[in-house]
């Protein structure tokens, strides 16, 4: 009965926090849907969201919901410079020459990142009041950021299906040589794909930030459950990976009603093999 | 002189092992030791990644698991046991051996990017189960008693041997490392790199050598890491599964050119000389994260096949020399 309780405060803090998760995930994994790039620097630049975050709220005072109108052209353009400098001249090389490619990318952002913010946490204190139902309280900003992530998602998929620019991007991830025989510019498409990734870590980043303590270092961990994600939902379908993100935000929220929460990243990792070795396309199939 | 242009191969990397070995005694300096066993270990580590992935064309990108693991089995044993540090180390090695023989039967099926995400999910895994488990000491880890010490003549000569011990292994490492390059088994992984699929056709039988590959590239990882705790005194998840330092390895193989016996003995020499140098550096070392990682986005995107990869393009007559 306890145990009931419990989890009926905590499961729907889960499922809010899992669509923030969902949107970081989405970021990764549209990525490696068009471009089959496993994208190293994520964490980082989910960090940069969240201190985004911070050098808006916190220096100059704008609204952190209104900030996420910077974060976000700022985010796609970072992911352009990114895809020019380290990623355009190894897509076509070796898995390892990418992921290797994007993890130095994150050894500079980190690097410069400790440089101006050291690796001391940082808060944002931002508050939206609560709202209360029954005997679960839920926090502002977590249903805000909740319902940003829904509105992105949404904005994402009208972007992929209705617009031209979008159908350039699915077309060039089914199918890269038959888009280019088409007159696609495939190299500016995949440079918006990769923009559009980063723009969506550096939205999780910053809407994270409202509600957590951050430093540059924890987007790392944001990152590993965006890998969850990616392969629960699928990797390449950004659909699945919301999807995913519930998922392991209902996860998080159900497992600490009856074990440790240490035990928490050993059941996702594990699932995160088991689902890798049974169903390597995801539980909802992967791109499409 | 014909034979030593044939087994020049190998000589050479003994060579830098032994230089190295000798390097602190020469000095006469403490901390040069310090710094000759960083080089080594990571000599040894490098090597034995190097089967994997250059040889086999897998990226392990968690392969500190097999370092993490081994090292925490041994280091139990040492430690709440009262074994000696020798048969600590071979259970070590032995133990990361097995772990690998059992994980590369469900994850050696998977190719390309998804096999190093499930290589990062097995660290992440196991780093997690450690911190839960209570024999291991769960987070806090195990700390080992001073007296253990007095086994070997105090603190002072264990060290001292265990800097012996790890140029062993380093020389260990680098032997296995040549003996498969030569030999057919290793020929066998090379053509599973070059195209898996081909190589079946041939009569490789592609699943059980990966599984080997696997697992000779865990045992002296595994055995590094009780070696490398048993100098600390301590082990905890954190320091036992560091993912930077599984891509730091990828890094040094990247660096000196994956698929020889020489590419990672000179990466891990340069990439540790190039850390020290950055961290100790006034102008560099708030920023010596981001200058590595420029240094090896410049060698990712220019030189993709590595330092030695590079010469023996450049230079014909040198393939007959650079194994």
């Amino acid at each position: 009965m306890q145990q009931i309780s419990l989890l009926l405060a905590s499961l729907p803090d889960g499922i809010l926090l899992g669509f923030v998760y969902g949107v970081a995930a989405m970021g990764l994994t549209l990525i490696w849907g068009v471009m089959n790039v496993i994208n190293l620097s994520h964490g980082p630049i989910i960090s940069l969201g969240m201190f985004g975050t911070y050098l808006i709220f916190i220096k100059l005072g704008i609204n952190p919901y209104l900030g996420l109108f910077i974060v976000a052209p700022v985010g796609l353009l970072l992911g352009i410079l990114i895809y020019t400098v380290a990623v355009h001249r190894v897509i076509n090389a070796p898995h390892l020459s990418s992921l290797l490619a994007t993890f130095s990318v994150n050894m500079i952002i980190i690097g410069l990142g400790t440089a101006f913010f050291t690796t001391s946490p940082f808060n944002v204190d931002f508050n939206m009041g609560s709202v209360t139902l029954g005997s679960t309280t839920l926090l502002g900003t977590r249903l805000i950021a909740a319902l940003a992530a829904v509105i992105v998602t949404g904005g994402l998929y009208l972007f992929l299906y209705r617009t031209r620019p979008g159908k350039n991007i699915r077309a060039v991830a089914n199918n890269r040589a038959a888009a280019e025989l088409m007159g696609i510019p495939s190299s500016r498409i995949l440079a918006l794909s990769f923009g559009l990734g980063t723009m969506l870590a550096a939205i999780s980043g910053a809407l994270i930030a409202t509600f957590f303590p951050f430093s540059i270092l924890s987007g790392g961990g944001y990152e590993l459950k965006s890998f969850v994600i990616g392969v629960l939902g699928g990797l390449g379908n950004p659909i699945g990976a919301l999807v995913g993100g519930l998922v392991l935000g209902i996860l998080e929220a159900i497992i600490p009603a009856f074990l440790e929460t240490s035990w928490v990243p050993v059941i996702e990792f594990g699932l995160f093999i088991l689902v890798l070795l049974v169903r390597p396309n995801g539980l909802f199939g992967a791109k499409q | 002189m014909r034979n030593l242009q044939k087994y020049i191969g190998i000589i050479l990397p003994l060579l830098v092992v032994a230089a190295l070995m000798l390097y602190p005694t020469i000095t006469g300096k403490a901390a040069a030791r310090e710094t000759a066993f960083t080089i080594l270990k990571a000599i040894a580590l490098a090597s034995s990644l190097n089967i994997l992935l250059g040889y086999t064309g897998y990226v392990s990108f968690g392969h500190i698991v097999f370092f993490g693991f081994g090292g925490y089995v041994g280091f139990y044993l040492l430690s709440s046991q009262g074994m000696s540090l020798w048969v600590s180390i071979l259970a070590g090695g032995f133990s990361s051996g097995l772990l690998a023989f059992l994980l590369g039967k469900a994850i050696l099926r998977l190719r390309g990017a998804y096999f190093a995400l499930a290589t990062i999910g097995v660290n992440e895994a196991m780093r997690a189960f450690i911190n839960n488990f209570d024999l291991f000491g769960g987070p806090t880890g195990i700390t080992l008693n001073f007296k253990a010490y007095l086994a070997y003549g105090g603190a002072a000569k264990a060290l001292e041997m265990a800097f012996y011990v790890v140029g062993g292994l380093a020389i260990l490492a680098i032997l296995m490392s040549y003996i498969i390059r030569t030999s057919k088994f290793g020929l066998g992984l090379l053509a599973i790199r070059e195209n898996e699929d081909a190589a079946e056709v041939m009569g490789v039988f592609a699943p059980d050598a990966k599984t080997w590959a696997y697992v000779l590239s865990a045992i002296i990882p595994g055995m590094i890491g009780v070696l490398f705790f048993f100098k600390n005194g301590n082990v905890e998840p954190h320091d036992a599964f560091p993912l930077h330092a599984s891509i730091e390895l990828l890094v040094m193989v990247m660096l000196g050119g994956q698929g020889t016996v020489l590419g990672p003995i000179l990466g891990a020499f340069a990439y540790q000389g190039m850390r020290g140098y950055l961290v100790t550096s006034d102008f560099f070392k708030d920023i010596q994260l981001s200058v590595s990682g420029a240094l090896l986005l410049i060698i990712v995107l220019f030189i993709p096949a590595g330092a030695v990869g590079w010469l023996r393009q450049r230079f014909p007559i040198l393939r007959r020399v650079l194994a």
